[in-house]
């Protein structure tokens, strides 16, 4: 894996969560797989569920409407309104997560391009941290295990790399 | 204790290198405070007061042989921590790998007709 392909995930403040990639591709392009809901379909999917409905109006003051569905789960909706639409930089949207009084969350999405290539950077404002951890909570019991079994490599590998220095 | 409790615990616990430290070499084997102590240059009592910070957050484990009482990690603390943040960073790489493969087939398929708008022109 190289650094261009790292996931990084910050909380800069209580109620904030921010998820930054960079993509080999010009930000038009990540805009459109963003948008798109032919091409969202394709990626943005949830831990067991894949994305079945997603109907999106690309405008200010639009709607859209996400829906993920999996074998013998409980399918997950989510919708909300686009507050600003600036192609190829910018979205901002609330998130209403549908069968969950959680309150709305505020997500902007930047795109920068640069050199080719696009880092994209989505923050999250959830209405409290309570709501922000239990969102990000969501799912994490099935991969307990597994994460152990990587926690553990990563331990000795920071113990390996001090012992080197 | 709630889930959020134990994490304030585990995290505190976790914001010492030397604690990491010692962790890093449990993730490895069991160990007694004398194996701990040499190769961190410290003192057994420094190092057992480190221990007790782990072993108060369930960390680690000290086991029952009177004389050794060796250190063991915890899974299942560990786990916590770094899990539900490890597993929002982990929905996100499964899905931007598989954006990657979209975006890749875009780029292909915008330099093909770039290519046919070229050759149209010429």
């Amino acid at each position: 894996m190289n650094a261009a392909d790292t996931v990084t995930i910050t909380t800069p403040s209580d109620r904030e969560v921010v998820v930054a990639r960079t993509f080999d591709a010009p930000r038009a392009l990540v805009f459109d797989a963003y948008t798109q809901p032919e091409l969202l379909m394709r990626w943005y999917g949830a831990p067991g569920r894949s994305l079945v409905v997603c109907e999106i109006d690309l405008r200010v003051g639009g709607a859209y409407r996400f829906l993920w569905r999996g074998a013998g789960k409980k399918d997950v909706g989510m919708h909300g309104v686009h507050r600003e639409v600036v192609r190829p930089e910018r979205i901002v949207r609330t998130e209403t997560w549908e069968d969950w009084d959680a309150g709305e969350v505020v997500a902007t999405i930047v795109l920068a391009e640069r050199a080719g290539a696009t880092t994209l950077t989505s923050t999250g404002l959830y209405p409290s941290r309570e709501v922000r951890d239990a969102v990000m909570k969501a799912g994490f019991e099935s991969g307990t295990r597994e994460t152990f079994a990587r926690l553990a490599a990563i331990l000795s590998n920071m113990h390996a790399s001090k012992g080197a220095a | 204790m709630a889930i959020s409790d134990r994490l304030d615990t585990t995290f505190a616990a976790l914001a010492d290198p030397t604690r990491r430290a010692i962790l890093a070499r449990l993730a490895s084997g069991e160990a007694s405070v004398l194996e701990l102590a040499e190769p961190f240059e410290m003192t057994q009592p420094a190092i057992s007061k480190h221990l007790k910070v782990l072993e108060r957050a369930g960390l680690i484990s000290r086991g029952r042989d009177a004389q050794r009482r060796p250190c063991r990690l915890e899974a299942r603390p560990l786990a916590e921590a770094n899990g539900w943040l490890e597993t929002y960073r982990q929905l996100w790489e499964t899905n931007f790998r598989r954006l990657d493969t979209v975006l890749h087939e875009l780029k292909a398929s915008s330099g093909k007709r770039r290519q046919a708008k070229k050759r149209r022109t010429r």
